[in-house]
């Protein structure tokens, strides 16, 4: 597979929920590709039709009509337990929320999918395998810290390295920087440039166009549809941002 | 998904809630150590029941002269003394599977040594009678046939006898008055303990049945016969055979009441095991329903677990957990916790029922199979409250446990 082959194809999908009797359309026909490498920001407002969307891209629930392809692969006609697979193989999760495990250390909430993995890694296997996830997101040395010991931006990362744990094919971020602070989302918007950079797919919810401009590209929904998809033409660099936050904070110690 | 990995998991969740799994766990650990306990001292109960009962002998056959109405009054078995020496001698002599034949005749007695007295049993048997009863002698020797034939007076005394008319003393060869007859001590039973009914089988005096009838009681009739069976298989048609023998004897014809009874050692024994049982199975099921009550709490406290850890449950799927490992998780928990509880309680079981022998001074009996069938019983308590919140939180859609605050 070359790196122009999409990870990510869906095909008309819609996504209609049936309460009581009335039917709501969230998603109204909605194509898009994704490539092998890019870094897609899914902006639009409340209710937009994103948090579907991004449901069904992470394979928690299944379009109403219409084909998603994920790897090549058509996921949209899979059941309760392929689904569970194949977001256990391809697919790591960031939320808002970090959701991580509470009273369970960092090397254990990062073990978490290889537990339910299909592949034969021995338990100290799976050890060593969550330990550099950890490094790799900067917390090598905390890997023992309980969520409730790390800050919130630490937690986050506790949460991509969990994500990261079984190599998926695409990160699927909902609002990974909603709980965060200026100077921690930049940091963590970072991180992700860095794991894009290293051919790690990224998509990744958000209402903040700050945070939407360290993606490459951004598609923009509104009731249903896509109103824009572009590539940021002016794309921030997490590193120069946070020098420039460095600096910044640097002035106002010196200039009351 | 390996099954160790579940395992790993569950583990896992369950030092993550401590104090939660104690709790839940204490309920199967009362619960268990209760039937444990109480089993025990039930056993033990019987146990005692069955040690009074071998202690009548082996294979004995009583005959109780019977009860007769003298207008409308019955007396008591043993009233009409219908029985003879004779149909003793015939008893031995014409049913072939009686080992021996001892008449037995009782009445009470004082019995004088020195300066101290004592009121007693004095039973009259025959020379083989120890045989029957399987009741060995601690000091001297039994009196045999011949002493039997001649009324002679001997004696040998129950330890609670000595106790009375000898204190630390040895008996065997001094005498002692029964009634007001001269008797001289041959031997000492060994000690027996109580009987069935409660009675101080050590509290007799035991000698020839003719000098009883003829030097002290001046009687013709017997107040009973104690015959043995060669073997316990033929227990009861032995038994029937002497009841037709004696109708014979006794002249009692078609329809007619008996005029004595015959009792096997085995009905002696049913008797007396049924209250025991009766008390076992009551003390059992009691002790079962608190079981029970400690299961309804694991469920209870499964039942909480899930709806609170609904998001733990979103995150777990999220990371690609199926129903199934969902499912197996919370069962293996609830079995784990189960089976700890059912071991801690086994413990206490046994630690509580040891105590109960020390300080109350009941006999208990632990036996392994009561404890393999507490231990298995407390794991279906797991398996059968632990499914239905397993159940429910596999069942779970990811989305909504995600969005779960």
């Amino acid at each position: 597979m070359s790196p122009e082959d999409p990870v990510i194809s869906l095909e008309d999908i819609r996504k209609t929920y049936v309460m009581g009797d009335v039917e709501v359309q969230a998603v109204r026909g909605v194509t898009l590709r994704i490539s092998r490498g890019d870094f897609v920001a899914l902006m639009g407002a409340r209710g937009s039709g994103q948090s579907s969307m991004m449901n069904i891209l992470g394979c928690l629930d299944r379009p109403t009509e219409g084909r998603y392809f994920l790897g090549g692969e058509d996921v949209s006609g899979l059941d309760r337990n392929e689904l569970a697979e194949i977001r256990n193989e391809k697919i790591g999760f960031v939320f808002q929320g970090f959701n991580l495990l509470p009273r369970t250390s960092a090397i254990e909430n990062v073990e978490l999918p290889m537990l339910y993995g299909r592949s034969d890694l021995t338990a100290s296997e799976q050890r060593d395998r969550a330990a550099r996830a950890l490094d790799m997101v900067g917390l090598g040395d905390r890997i023992h810290h309980e969520p409730k010991q790390l800050s919130g931006g630490q937690q986050q990362r506790v949460a991509i390295a969990r994500a990261l744990a079984n190599d998926p094919a695409l990160l699927l971020a909902d609002e990974p920087t909603g709980n965060l602070d200026t100077q921690t989302s930049v940091e963590i918007m970072g991180l992700f440039q860095e794991l894009n950079s290293r051919g790690i797919t990224v998509v990744m919810v958000t209402h903040e166009p700050d945070i939407a401009r360290f993606a490459r590209r951004n598609v923009v929904m509104r009731d249903g549809c896509i109103i824009r998809d572009e590539v940021v033409a002016r794309r921030l660099d997490a590193a120069q941002e946070l020098g420039q936050l460095r600096e910044a904070r640097q002035m106002a110690e010196v200039v009351p | 998904m390996k099954p160790l990995a579940t395992v790993r998991i569950a583990g896992r969740a369950l030092r993550r809630n401590k104090l939660r799994s104690l709790l839940t766990m204490l309920g199967i650990v009362i619960g268990v150590a209760a039937v444990i306990t109480t089993v025990s001292i039930g056993a033990g109960a019987r146990a005692q029941v069955q040690a009074q009962i071998d202690s009548l002998g082996r294979n004995v056959i009583l005959i109780f002269s019977g009860s007769v109405s003298r207008g409308g009054a019955r007396g008591g078995m043993g009233s009409a003394a219908t029985l003879t020496v004779e149909d003793a001698v015939a008893i031995g002599r014409e049913v072939p599977g009686v080992a021996a034949v001892s008449p037995d005749q009782r009445v009470p007695v004082q019995v004088i040594f020195g300066n101290q007295n004592w009121y007693t049993m004095a039973m009259g048997e025959g020379g083989n009678y120890l045989q029957i009863r399987q009741w060995p002698l601690s000091r001297g020797d039994m009196f045999g046939d011949q002493h039997v034939r001649a009324s002679a007076k001997v004696a040998v005394i129950g330890q609670t006898v000595t106790e009375q008319l000898f204190g630390e003393g040895d008996p065997v060869g001094q005498t002692i008055r029964v009634g007001n007859v001269p008797f001289l001590v041959i031997g000492e039973l060994a000690a027996k303990g109580n009987s069935v009914r409660g009675e101080d089988q050590d509290d007799i005096v035991l000698i020839p049945y003719t000098s009883l009838m003829r030097r002290i009681q001046g009687t013709t009739n017997l107040r009973g016969i104690i015959a043995q069976a060669e073997d316990t298989g033929q227990l009861s048609a032995t038994q029937e055979q002497i009841t037709s023998l004696m109708r014979q004897r006794h002249r009692i014809s078609g329809t007619k009441e008996d005029d004595f009874t015959v009792r096997t050692q085995e009905e002696i024994a049913q008797t007396a095991g049924e209250t025991s049982r009766i008390m076992t199975v009551l003390l059992g099921a009691i002790a079962s329903v608190s079981l029970v009550v400690g299961g309804i709490g694991i469920m209870n406290i499964m039942l909480v677990s899930v709806t609170e850890r609904t998001r733990e449950i979103g995150i777990r799927m999220a990371v690609g957990a199926k129903g199934h490992a969902i499912l197996l998780q919370f069962l293996v928990e609830a079995i784990t916790l189960s089976i700890i509880g059912g071991v801690l309680g086994i413990a206490l079981g046994v630690a509580s029922s040891k105590l109960v022998a020390i300080r109350m001074g009941w006999p208990t009996l632990t036996s392994f199979s009561s404890a393999v069938i507490a231990f298995l019983f407390s794991a279906a308590v797991g398996v059968f409250f632990g499914f239905y919140p397993a159940r429910k939180a596999s069942l779970m859609d990811p989305i909504e446990a995600l969005r779960y605050e």
